[in-house]
C-alpha cells in the first residue's frame, strides 16, 4: 500500500514527462491527477489508523542502496505517526493542487511538463518523509529541491523566473552543505546512518566531545546544529530565507504546494524526526528556538509592507515556519507538527485563493490594483476569508479556526517551557503583525473601490490586446473572453470613471473552486478535530517524536493573560487594519511619510539580497576571473609550460613540425626504444 | 573462463581492427571501428559476468603470464578496480566512434585506427601486471591522444597538444626513474609482488613523489591542471569524451595501484599535500568555471574540481573514501563524457562553443534539454544520479580524517550547482536570440542512441550503486589492510558520552515523560520499530 502511495506519483511523472506532447494534455493531466487522487485515498486510512491507535509503525524494504562499511542505506519506506501526518498533508494538498491546475494552467502550452514536475515533486517529498535513514532523507531533500527549481523556472523564458530558480537551488545547497556535514558527523559518531539506530544511541553521547574544525565541542551540539543548517535552508529560516520570496516566480499552484504546504516544512519535519537527538543538546535547542523566533518576527515585519499578493503570503509562510521551529526548540514537537498540519491547509488555501484572484485579474498581482473584489468573485472571497480567520487564529473558549488551536498552543507552550518566554513575546508580537498583514491583504483585495484601471495587465485584457509574452499569456483565452463580456456590458468609448476600466473580474471555474472549498474545510475544522491527538496524546505519537508529557500538561496551566494574549493581539491587528485600510485609507501613506527610513528598510527586505550580492555573488565572479587570468594564465602557464624563452622557442620548433605529424612517430619510437633498452639492461643483470 | 586469455583477446580485437582500418576507405573504417568496439564491449560484459565477487575469490583474476625476456613478462590480470575501469573504457568506446561518425571528415581511417589504439592502450594499462608493461601502455596512451588533438583538433590545436605533451612527459620521466629504482631494489617487476614489498620509509617518500609527479599531471591536480582546459577545447568531441572519460582516470588508478599499496607510510605522511592541493582545486577551479564563456572550458574546469574529490577520497584511508573515489571516477567518466557529447551535439550544428551564441534551446530542442538537464544534475551530484553516490562517500570518508578539508571540499556542491545551472540557464533557457539557433533540429536518432545508454547507466549507478561497489569491496578491504599502517589519523574522533551527563539526561526524560507507559514511548518505540523493520 505505502509502495503505491509513494511510487504512483513517480510512474505518473514519468508517463506524463516522457509522453509529453505525444500523449497530449488530457492524458498527461489525467494520469498525474489520477495517481495523486489514489495516493490521497490510500493515505487517509493510514493516518486514521494511527489516530485510532490501530496501526503500528512499520518499515517496508524496497531495494538496497549504498553499502559501504557501516554506511548501509537501503531504499525503504517507513510508516509511523509522523510519516502518516505528512502523508495526508502531502497527498491531499498535492491532489487538490493537481486538480486546481487543470483550471489555472488551462491555457498553458506546456501542461504535461507542468503536471510531470508536480508529480515528481510529490514523489520526492514522499521519499523524504518515509525515509528510514539519513541518505534516503537527503535523496528526498534534494529531489524536492530539483522539482522546486524546475517549477520556479517553469516559465523558463522569463529572466526573473530563471534567476529565482537558480537562487532557490543554490541557497538550498548552502543549507545542504550543513546537512551533508551533519550526516558525515553522525556517521562518524554512531557508525550508522539508520535513523532509529541513531536515535536510540543518541542519549549515550550526552557529554561527549568531538573535534570540529580544530575545536573540541560537544558532540551532539555539533551534529544537531549542522543538521539544523540544512533545515534552515529548506525551511527558509533567517539568513537562508532569501530564495523563498523570489520563488513566487513559479506558477501559483506551485507556491501553494511546494512553497507553503509541503517542501518548506521539510526542515520542521526533520527536526521532529530527529527530536531525540536534539533533546540531548540543550544548546542546539536554544539555537533552534532563537532562529525560529527571529524568523517569525523578521518575516512578519516585511509582510506588512509588501504589495504583491503572493509575496505577502510568502513572507507569512516564512514567519509561520518560524513558529514551528521555536515550538520544536522548546521541546513541543507535537505542537510544531500540529501547526505544520493546520498551516498546510490554510496556507495552501490562501495561496490557491490568491491564484484565483490573480486568475480573475488577468495576472495582476499588485494589490494596489485590486479593491472591491468581494462582489465579483464571492466564492474566492469567502474561502479566503476562512483562510484568514484560520491564520490569524480566530476562536474562543476552545473552539476556533485551525490556527487558533495550533498557533495559540505554540505560544502557550513557549511560555510554559520557561526557556522560551522570550520566544513567547516575540511570537505574540508577530501574531499581531500576522493579523495586521492578513487583514490588510483582505481589505486591499476585497474591500474598497475598484482600482484596477491603472493596471497594465487589466488594460491589456480590457482592450483585447494580446501582445504578451508567453508566461503572462497562460490564460489569454480566458482574458479575451472576459474582455468581450466586459465590452458587452459597457459601450465602447464610454469613460469608466469607476476605476474598473470596463473590466469585470469573473469567478474561477469549478475545477479551481472545488479545491478551495475542500481546503476551507481543513482551515475551519482541522484544528478543532485533531488538537487533542496532536497535543495531548503520547499514545498517538507512539514514540515517533520525543514527547514531553510534562510540558504538554504545563501549557494548560499558564496565566490567563498568556492564554488570551494571542486573541488580544489578533483583535488589535484586525482593528489596526480596519482603521488603516477601511476607515482612513490615507493613513498608510502618511505613516510611510513619517517613518520613511523604516519603510525603506522593510521594503528592501532588511537589505539581505544586497548584502549577499556584495558578500558572495560579486566576489565569487571576481575571484573566478582573478584565478583564471592572474592564476592560471598569468602565473601557472607563464612560469610553467610557456616557461622560459628557450622553452617557448623549443615549443614553437616542436609545434612547427607537429603539423607534419612526424614528431609523434619520433616520440613514439623514442619511448618504445627507451623502454626496451632499459628493460634489456635490467633483464640482463 | 578458466585459462581463456580473454584480456589478451580484448587487446587483440581493437589492435587488429586498428591495422585493418588503415587499409580501407572511410566508410568501411567507421564500420570496422564500431564493430570492433562493440565486440570489445561484449567481451567486457562477459568479463564482468564471470568475475568472481565472492569473499573467497582470489584478488587477481583472468591472469595470464608469459615471460618475454629476462624478468619482463606479458603479465595480465585484473582486480575489481581494474574491472570497473575496463568496463568504463569499453562502454565509452563505441559511443566515441558513434560521436565521430559524421563529425570527422578528413583522414577517417587514421582517426579510427588511433581511437582503436587508444582502446588497446587503456585496457592494457588497467590489465597490466608487469611494471614496465604498465609503463608502456600508460605512456603510449599519450601518443594517439596527442595526435587526435594535433590533427583533428580546433584552431589552436598546436599549442594545446604541445602543452599536453610537455606536462605529461615531465611527469612520466620522474615516474620512470622511480620505477627503475623499484625494480632494481625489489628484484621484481611483477606488480602484485611489488604491492606487498616493503620499501624503507625514507625511500618511499622519494618514490612516492616520483609517481606523484606523473599521476598529479594525469589527474590533473592543481596547479598542474592547465593543460586540461586547452586540450579539451581543442580536441574533437570524441577526443574530449575519451580524455575526460578514461584518460583522466589513469591518475586515480595509479594512486590506487601504486602510491597507496606500495608506499603506505609515505602516503600517510604526504596526505596533507594531497588534501591541500585538492581543497585548493575545488574552490579555485569551481570559481574559474563560473566565469567561463566557452562551454568546453567550463566543463574542463569542473572536471578538475571533481577529480579533487577523487584524490581526497583515495587518501582518506577508509572504506567510504576509497569506494567513493572509485565511484566518482566512474561517474565522472560517464557524466563529463556525456556533457562533452552534449556540447558536441550543438557544436556540430553551429560550430561554436561560445555560451552566448546559444540560449533558448528548450524551445526547439526539448529532448536535448531533458538529457542535458539529467547530465547537469548528475554533475551537480543530485541524489539518484551517479554523481551523488561517489561524491557523498568520498566526502564522508574525508570527514573522518579532516573536518576542515571536508568542509572546504563540500563547498564544491554549492559552487558546482552555481556554475552548472548558470550554464544551463544561458544555453537552454530563455528566448531564442539568434536565427541560426532557431533552425537547429532536435537530437537525431544517432545522437539519442549515444546519450541514452549513458543516461541509463548514470541512473542505474545512482539508484543501485551496489552493482558497481560489490566487485571492488574485497579489493578495498585488502588495500585498507595494507595501507592502514600509514593512516594519518583523524582530527575529529568523538569521545564516549559522560556517565554523569547521560544520567542527567535520563533523569530529565524520566521527569518530563510523566507517568504511565505512554510517556516511555519517547525512547523505547523507535528501538522497537527498528527491530521490527529489519
Amino acid at each position: 500500500m505505502i509502495q503505491a502511495i509513494v511510487f504512483l506519483p513517480l510512474i505518473a511523472a514519468i508517463v506524463a514527462g516522457l509522453g509529453n506532447r505525444a500523449i497530449g494534455n488530457v492524458a498527461a493531466k489525467s494520469v498525474t491527477t489520477g495517481a495523486l487522487l489514489i495516493a490521497c485515498l490510500l493515505s487517509w486510512p493510514i493516518f486514521l489508523g494511527f489516530l485510532s491507535g490501530n496501526r503500528a509503525a512499520e518499515v517496508v524494504h524496497v531495494l538496497d542502496f549504498i553499502k559501504s562499511g557501516g554506511m548501509d542505506a537501503a531504499w525503504a519506506l517507513r510508516v509511523d505517526t509522523l510519516t502518516a501526518i505528512m502523508l495526508v498533508v502531502i497527498t491531499t494538498v498535492s491532489a487538490l493542487v493537481h486538480l486546481y491546475s487543470w483550471g489555472y494552467m488551462a491555457e498553458d502550452p506546456d501542461q504535461p511538463r507542468f503536471f510531470a514536475y508536480l508529480s515528481l515533486f510529490t514523489f520526492a517529498m514522499l521519499m523524504l518523509v518515509t525515509a528510514d535513514n539519513l541518505i534516503q532523507m537527503f535523496f528526498g531533500w534534494e529531489g524536492v529541491g530539483l522539482a522546486s527549481y524546475l517549477l520556479i523556472g517553469f516559465w523558463y523564458k522569463k529572466p526573473s523566473a530563471q534567476a529565482a530558480a537558480i537562487k532557490a537551488f543554490v541557497v538550498n545547497r548552502v543549507g545542504d552543505l550543513g546537512f551533508m556535514l551533519g550526516i558525515f558527523g553522525t556517521y562518524l559518531v554512531f557508525n550508522t546512518i539508520s535513523i532509529p539506530a541513531i536515535l536510540e544511541a543518541a542519549p549515550t553521547m550526552a557529554g561527549s566531545t568531538i573535534g570540529f574544525l580544530g575545536y573540541r565541542l560537544d558532540t551532539m551540539t555539533v551534529l544537531c546544529l549542522l543538521l539544523f543548517v540544512g533545515a534552515m535552508g529548506k525551511s527558509a529560516q533567517l539568513g537562508l530565507h532569501t530564495w523563498l520570496p523570489d520563488a513566487m516566480e513559479g506558477p501559483t499552484p506551485v507556491s501553494a504546494l511546494i512553497h507553503a504546504a509541503t517542501m518548506v516544512t521539510a526542515g520542521v519535519f526533520m527536526v521532529c524526526r530527529l527530536s531525540p537527538m536534539f533533546e540531548v543538546s540543550p544548546t542546539a535547542l536554544t539555537v533552534v528556538t532563537g532562529v525560529g523566533a527571529a524568523t517569525c518576527i523578521f518575516a512578519a515585519t516585511i509582510g506588512t509592507v509588501q504589495t504583491d499578493i503572493k509575496r505577502v503570503i510568502a513572507y507569512s509562510t516564512c514567519s509561520q515556519l518560524g513558529y514551528m521551529f521555536f515550538a520544536a526548540g522548546v521541546g513541543a514537537y507535537g505542537a510544531a507538527m500540529f501547526h505544520l498540519f493546520t498551516h498546510a491547509f490554510f496556507k495552501a488555501l490562501l495561496f490557491l485563493g490568491a491564484g484565483s484572484v490573480i486568475h480573475a485579474m488577468h495576472h495582476e498581482q499588485d494589490m494596489r490594483f485590486y479593491g472591491g473584489l468581494r462582489r465579483h468573485i464571492p466564492i474566492t472571497f469567502w474561502t479566503m476569508m476562512a483562510g484568514t480567520l484560520a491564520i490569524t487564529g480566530v476562536g474562543f473558549a476552545g473552539v476556533g479556526f485551525a490556527g487558533y488551536h495550533s498557533k495559540d498552543a505554540i505560544l502557550e507552550v513557549a511560555w510554559a517551557s520557561g526557556s522560551g518566554q522570550g520566544a513567547f513575546w516575540v511570537g505574540t508580537f508577530a501574531a499581531l503583525l500576522t493579523s495586521f498583514y492578513s487583514w490588510r491583504l483582505m481589505f486591499l483585495t476585497f474591500w474598497g473601490k475598484p482600482r484596477w484601471a491603472g493596471s497594465e495587465h487589466i488594460q491589456h485584457a480590457a482592450h483585447g490586446d494580446h501582445h504578451h509574452d508567453a508566461p503572462a499569456d497562460e490564460d489569454a483565452g480566458h482574458a479575451s473572453a472576459h474582455a468581450h463580456a466586459a465590452h458587452g456590458h459597457d459601450d465602447h468609448g464610454h469613460a469608466h470613471d469607476d476605476g474598473t476600466a470596463g473590466y469585470h473580474p469573473h469567478e474561477s471555474p469549478l475545477v479551481m473552486l472545488a479545491p478551495l472549498l475542500v481546503l476551507t474545510l481543513g482551515a475551519v475544522g482541522a484544528g478543532f478535530a485533531f488538537h487533542h491527538a496532536f497535543l495531548e496524546e503520547a499514545g498517538f505519537w507512539k514514540g515517533a517524536i520525543f514527547y514531553n508529557q510534562h510540558l504538554m500538561h504545563a501549557m494548560h496551566e499558564v496565566p490567563a493573560l498568556v492564554k488570551y494574549a494571542a486573541t488580544i493581539v489578533m483583535a488589535l491587528g484586525l482593528l489596526t487594519a480596519i482603521y488603516a485600510y477601511l476607515l482612513r485609507p490615507t493613513f498608510p501613506a502618511k505613516f510611510v511619510e513619517q517613518f520613511r527610513v523604516l519603510h525603506r528598510f522593510l521594503m528592501h527586505k532588511w537589505y539581505f539580497d544586497e548584502l549577499y550580492d556584495l558578500l558572495f555573488v560579486k566576489p565569487a565572479f571576481a575571484f573566478g576571473r582573478l584565478f583564471w587570468k592572474a592564476g592560471d594564465e598569468g602565473t601557472i602557464d607563464r612560469f610553467g609550460p610557456n616557461g622560459s624563452a628557450a622553452l617557448v622557442a623549443m615549443g614553437s620548433r616542436v609545434a612547427g613540425r607537429v603539423q607534419s605529424g612526424y614528431v609523434y612517430s619520433y616520440a613514439f619510437v623514442m619511448l618504445i626504444g627507451l623502454t626496451a633498452a632499459v628493460t634489456w639492461a635490467i633483464a640482463g643483470r | 573462463m578458466d585459462g581463456f586469455p580473454i584480456l589478451s583477446l580484448m587487446l587483440a580485437v581493437p589492435a587488429i581492427a586498428a591495422v585493418a582500418c588503415l587499409f580501407v576507405d572511410a566508410r568501411t573504417a567507421r564500420w570496422i571501428a564500431l564493430a570492433a568496439t562493440l565486440v570489445d564491449f561484449v567481451l567486457g560484459c562477459l568479463l564482468w559476468a564471470n568475475f568472481d565477487q565472492s569473499p573467497s575469490a582470489p584478488q587477481w583474476q583472468f591472469t595470464e603470464y608469459a615471460p618475454v625476456f629476462g624478468r619482463f613478462a606479458w603479465a595480465l590480470g585484473i582486480d575489481g578496480f581494474a574491472l570497473m575501469l575496463i568496463m568504463l573504457s569499453v562502454f565509452l568506446m563505441p559511443i566515441c566512434i558513434g560521436a565521430s561518425w559524421d563529425a570527422i571528415e578528413k583522414r577517417v581511417p587514421e582517426y579510427m585506427a588511433l581511437f582503436l589504439l587508444v582502446e588497446v592502450l587503456m585496457i592494457g594499462t588497467f590489465a597490466a601486471q608487469d611494471l614496465f608493461l604498465f609503463y608502456m601502455f600508460f605512456e603510449a596512451g599519450l601518443i594517439p591522444m596527442y595526435l587526435i588533438i594535433g590533427i583533428w583538433g580546433g584552431a589552436n590545436r598546436i599549442y594545446a597538444s604541445y602543452k599536453f605533451f610537455l606536462y605529461t612527459l615531465l611527469g612520466s620521466v620522474l615516474m620512470f626513474i622511480a620505477m627503475l629504482y623499484m625494480s632494481v631494489t625489489a628484484g621484481t617487476t611483477y606488480i602484485p609482488d611489488l604491492m606487498a614489498y616493503d620499501f624503507p620509509a625514507h625511500v618511499q617518500t622519494w618514490l612516492w613523489l616520483g609517481f606523484f609527479a606523473s599521476f598529479a599531471v594525469k589527474m590533473p591536480m592543481w596547479p598542474v591542471h592547465t593543460w586540461l582546459p586547452d586540450a579539451h577545447v581543442q580536441a574533437p568531441t570524441a577526443g574530449s569524451v575519451i580524455l575526460a572519460g578514461v584518460l583522466l582516470k589513469l591518475g586515480g588508478y595509479g594512486f590506487l595501484r601504486f602510491s597507496l599499496p606500495m608506499f603506505p607510510e609515505a602516503s600517510g605522511q604526504l596526505t596533507w599535500l594531497i588534501f591541500a592541493l585538492s581543497a585548493v582545486a575545488v574552490v579555485y577551479t569551481s570559481l574559474i568555471a563560473l566565469v567561463q564563456s566557452d562551454m568546453k572550458k567550463l566543463i574542463a574546469y569542473s572536471s578538475v574540481a571533481h577529480m579533487a574529490i577523487v584524490t581526497i577520497g583515495l587518501f582518506a584511508f577508509n572504506q567510504q573514501g576509497i569506494e567513493g573515489a572509485m565511484i566518482v571516477m566512474l561517474s565522472h567518466g560517464l557524466v563529463s563524457g556525456a556533457l562533452f557529447l552534449c556540447v558536441g551535439v550543438i557544436y556540430d550544428r553551429l560550430h561554436t562553443r561560445e555560451i552566448a551564441r546559444y540560449g533558448g534551446l528548450a524551445n526547439n530542442m526539448p529532448r536535448y534539454a531533458i538529457l542535458f538537464l539529467l547530465f547537469t544534475m548528475a554533475s551537480i551530484g543530485l541524489p539518484g544520479t551517479s554523481g551523488f553516490v561517489g561524491e557523498f562517500l568520498s566526502l564522508a570518508g574525508t570527514y573522518q580524517v579532516s573536518t576542515w578539508i571536508a568542509l572546504v571540499c563540500t563547498t564544491g556542491i554549492i559552487l558546482g550547482a552555481a556554475y552548472m545551472l548558470y550554464l544551463y540557464r544561458r544555453v537552454v533557457w530563455g528566448e531564442i536570440k539568434w536565427d541560426d539557433v532557431r533552425v537547429m533540429p532536435d537530437l537525431s536518432v544517432r545522437e539519442i542512441a549515444l546519450l541514452a545508454p549513458i543516461a541509463a547507466v548514470v541512473l542505474w549507478m545512482g539508484v543501485y550503486p551496489e552493482s558497481f561497489l560489490a566487485p571492488m569491496r574485497a579489493d578495498v578491504a585488502t588495500l585498507l589492510e595494507r595501507v592502514n599502517r600509514g593512516n594519518p589519523g583523524s582530527d575529529s574522533k568523538p569521545t564516549a558520552g559522560k556517565p554523569a551527563a547521560i544520567a542527567a539526561y535520563e533523569a530529565r526524560v524520566e521527569e518530563v515523560s510523566g507517568h504511565g507507559e505512554a510517556g516511555e514511548g519517547g525512547e523505547a518505540a523507535p528501538a522497537a520499530a527498528h527491530g521490527g523493520g529489519h
